[in-house]
């Protein structure tokens, strides 16, 4: 006898045996009491502020902020209003991420393939260095560096010299062309190169997937870069005027100059990160079988070919993920420039709050910051991530 | 039949190429290739330069004297006797001079404990039992009493502004891991629910705290929380701080439970709805013991990073071993110059701990991994 199929009741079944209807009363619970505790929170900080008279509200962001900034990226003085000190402040967070980032992974790269050296003594430096730099706290190895940059390099008057650059507590000065009108045609020709280059590989594609001959692009892309590069510098009036430092009696005047809590904050994140960045390629490289490697020797690739078409491809796909948490991590870590007193946002938020008490609209404004960073950062990484995954059906 | 031909062995081949021992294993990991022996050569030759210098500098001029002057003196390397005449202060912050042996005892409670949690032997229910006692006898002798009573034993009262250096960083970590654990595998478990309210208040607790650094959120816990709580209510800093660090602990902590319970197959849910389990008795019973035992690596690692986050609170002003070396060097001028050492005595303290942490890890990953051999 065929049992005929029971249809599920369309209407809301609103008893207790219901997993709909139960699930349903757990999310409003759970809403309500999250909210009922936010709200508490929320009144009683509106409470508090009234009786302790604190005033609230982002209208202080257009008062002039009265203090000035060790290193202001653009034209920066304590007249100007408060948005202006968080502005310098996010540009010098990125500015110390941004080449931390390109530092450590290159730094991080080199130790990670360095684990797989076919030379112990190689081997076993590099595995001592990540040892060594991921188990000490990264506050602490700042410090450290910040005490070195400060304290144990010799005085301006004395500063140590290799060529034009000069290494002392004052800083790393070094010398840097003198910006003319000419290097934005220098830079056109650059951005025409990489454009032209791009079209060039594209159609070089084209001709192996026609063909099955691979033109090499490798000269051919240098060639363009350097030729319009020079070329628009050539255009540009070939600018050569450098300001080049010169050690005086009591300073090192002249060039462009890093501050030693700039280095000490680029050295401490870099080196740190960069052992974790060395586990995250080392486990990658580690995870694409050998016979992946031998079967593309087999089929006659070159070590070069091998790694650009075979190896790296299925190692990124590993890589990819935690490198994007490392970048991240390097971010939130340049937070801690505030203990050296490296101007970054949270220093400078840390300095508005004390003048301005106020608390809520300061740790709010660091928390956007980073959270606007750390989110757009994984976006991109999630994008390119997707990109290089596994293609399947 | 003419000749008969007589058996003449081939010379035998010759002997394989050793290649255990330590010539060969020098011949192939030193000079295998002429690029390999080339940067043997380049290391050996900067090893050579600098691994003397800093012996020098660290063992055979150094000096163990607590005479600052003595330190000052030409041709003296480190100055270890800052350290010597700094340890105490270093070690155990601000706490009172005469009664240091509390937290002395403390932490080696705390410690051996610690110790006893790592070993397998040990894992029971008792160790709930253990740690109650652990957590009781450490703040009855840092504070002087529990919460206020049980003074009995006499001890004078400690507040915890002074509380400092390695005992806090210990209590700090230690505590923010076991109090974040329940509520990471509470978050991790709704981030997987079919509710979509709850699924997405999990979500966003989560990516929020893990936007933001530490440090803001320590910040929040010393400028915010006294704003937060009702009229005439204050809290201490160190438990805010705890609160600060262990909502911060928990979020990582809970995506890491979540890596265990997303690599459990369906099938383990489902052969659990099928025998009628209800969904905490599935968790409970069937999905959070798998899900675990493959993340304890993960939560070791956790509480290595746990453990070197802690010396953040120096920024929030508790005096913890990375505060109280500031403590016991930026405000002496004697000493001052010798703040280096006292940074690799604390180094020293630190890599120590972590070390042992990520080995710890190793280890017990390739036990947990034991089940899954065949």
């Amino acid at each position: 006898m065929a049992v005929a199929p029971r249809t599920p009741p369309k209407k809301r079944d609103w008893s207790w045996r219901s997993q709909a209807f139960r699930g349903l009363v757990y999310q409003i619970l759970a809403v309500a009491v999250i909210g009922g505790a936010v709200w508490f929170l929320a009144h009683n900080t509106v409470e508090n502020m009234r009786v302790r008279g604190i005033k609230s509200g982002f209208d202080f962001l257009f008062q002039p902020a009265g203090f000035d900034i060790g290193e202001p990226l653009f034209g920066y003085d304590s007249n100007n209003p408060y948005w202006k000190a968080f502005l310098v402040g996010v540009g010098n967070t990125l500015r110390v991420a941004i080449i931390g980032i390109i530092l450590t992974t290159i730094l991080g790269t080199l130790i990670g393939v360095g684990r797989f050296s076919r030379n112990g003594l190689v081997r076993g430096l590099c595995y001592a260095y990540v040892e060594l730099f991921r188990n000490i706290p990264v506050l602490l190895q700042l410090l450290m560096w910040y005490l070195l940059f400060t304290e144990l390099l010799p005085d301006i008057s004395e500063a140590k010299q290799v060529g034009s650059v000069f290494l002392s507590k004052g800083g790393l000065t070094y010398p840097a062309p003198v910006w003319v009108s000419g290097h934005a045609w220098m830079f056109a020709g650059l951005i025409a190169a990489l454009v032209a280059v791009w079209f060039y590989r594209r159609w070089a594609h084209r001709q192996f997937e026609a063909t099955g001959k691979q033109p090499g692009t490798f000269w051919g892309s240098l060639a363009m870069v350097l030729l319009l590069t020079l070329g628009g510098w050539f255009i540009g009036g070939s600018p050569t005027e450098m300001r080049v430092p010169v050690k005086g009696e009591f300073a090192v005047e002249g060039g462009a100059s890093f501050t030693p809590e700039f280095l000490a904050v680029l050295f401490g994140l870099t080196l740190y990160t960069a052992a974790f960045v060395a586990e995250v390629v080392r486990s990658g490289i580690a995870s694409v079988p050998r016979g992946q490697s031998e079967a593309a020797q087999a089929i006659g690739l070159s070590r070069g070919q091998e790694m650009q078409k075979v190896l790296l491809p299925q190692a990124l796909r590993v890589i990819i993920p935690p490198m994007t948490n490392q970048y991240l991590n390097l971010t939130k870590n340049s937070s801690l420039a505030v203990a050296i007193g490296y101007p970054d946002v949270v220093s400078i938020s840390n300095t508005a709050l004390n003048q301005t008490g106020r608390a809520v609209e300061c740790i709010a404004i660091i928390m956007l910051v980073y959270l606007t960073t750390s989110l757009s950062t994984s976006f991109f990484m999630n994008w390119y991530n997707a990109k290089s995954a596994i293609k399947e059906r | 039949m003419a000749e008969t031909i007589i058996f003449q062995s081939k010379p035998a081949r010759p002997a394989p190429n050793r290649t255990e021992g330590l010539l060969p294993w020098i011949k192939l990991n030193l000079f295998g290739t002429w690029q390999s022996a080339l940067s043997t050569v380049i290391i050996g030759a900067l090893l050579v330069l600098y691994v003397p210098q800093f012996l020098n500098w660290a063992i055979f001029t150094s000096t163990t004297s607590t005479n600052a002057d003595a330190c000052r003196a030409a041709g003296v390397g480190a100055c270890w006797g800052a350290v010597v005449e700094k340890y105490r202060l270093i070690i155990f912050g601000r706490y009172p001079f005469d009664e240091q042996w509390r937290p002395l005892v403390a932490t080696l409670i705390m410690l051996t404990m610690l110790v006893v949690s790592c070993i397998r032997y040990f894992w029971s229910k008792w160790l709930v039992l253990g740690w109650t006692v652990t957590l009781a006898a450490y703040f009855i002798l840092m504070y002087g009493s529990l919460f206020g009573y049980l003074d009995v034993f006499g001890l004078s009262k400690v507040t915890t502004d002074r509380w400092g250096g390695l005992p806090l960083t210990i209590m700090l970590s230690t505590l923010s891991i076991m109090l974040a654990f329940p509520l990471a595998v509470v978050v991790a478990l709704g981030r997987r629910s079919h509710l979509p309210a709850i699924r997405s208040l999990c979500t966003v607790y989560v990516e929020l705290i893990r936007g933001v650094p530490l440090i803001s959120v320590l910040f929040m816990a010393s400028f915010m929380f006294p704003l937060f709580m009702p009229q005439g209510v204050t809290i201490d800093t160190l438990l805010r701080v705890l609160v600060g660090i262990t909502l911060f602990a928990a979020a990582y902590m809970a995506e890491v439970v979540r890596g265990g319970l997303q690599s459990l197959p369906k099938g383990q849910t489902e052969a659990a709805a099928s025998i009628g389990l209800s969904y905490w008795q599935t968790q409970r019973k069937i999905i959070l013991p798998q899900a675990l035992a493959t993340v304890i690596p993960g939560i070791m690692n956790n509480f290595i990073s746990i453990f070197k986050d802690t010396s953040l609170v120096t920024i929030v002003s508790l005096y913890e071993l990375t505060g109280s070396h500031g403590l016991a060097f930026n405000s002496d001028a004697d000493w001052r110059p010798f703040k280096l050492e006292g940074y690799l005595f604390i180094v020293a303290i630190y890599f120590v701990f972590c070390f042992a942490m990520s080995r710890y890890s190793l280890w017990i990953e390739a036990q947990v991994n034991k089940s899954k051999l065949r």
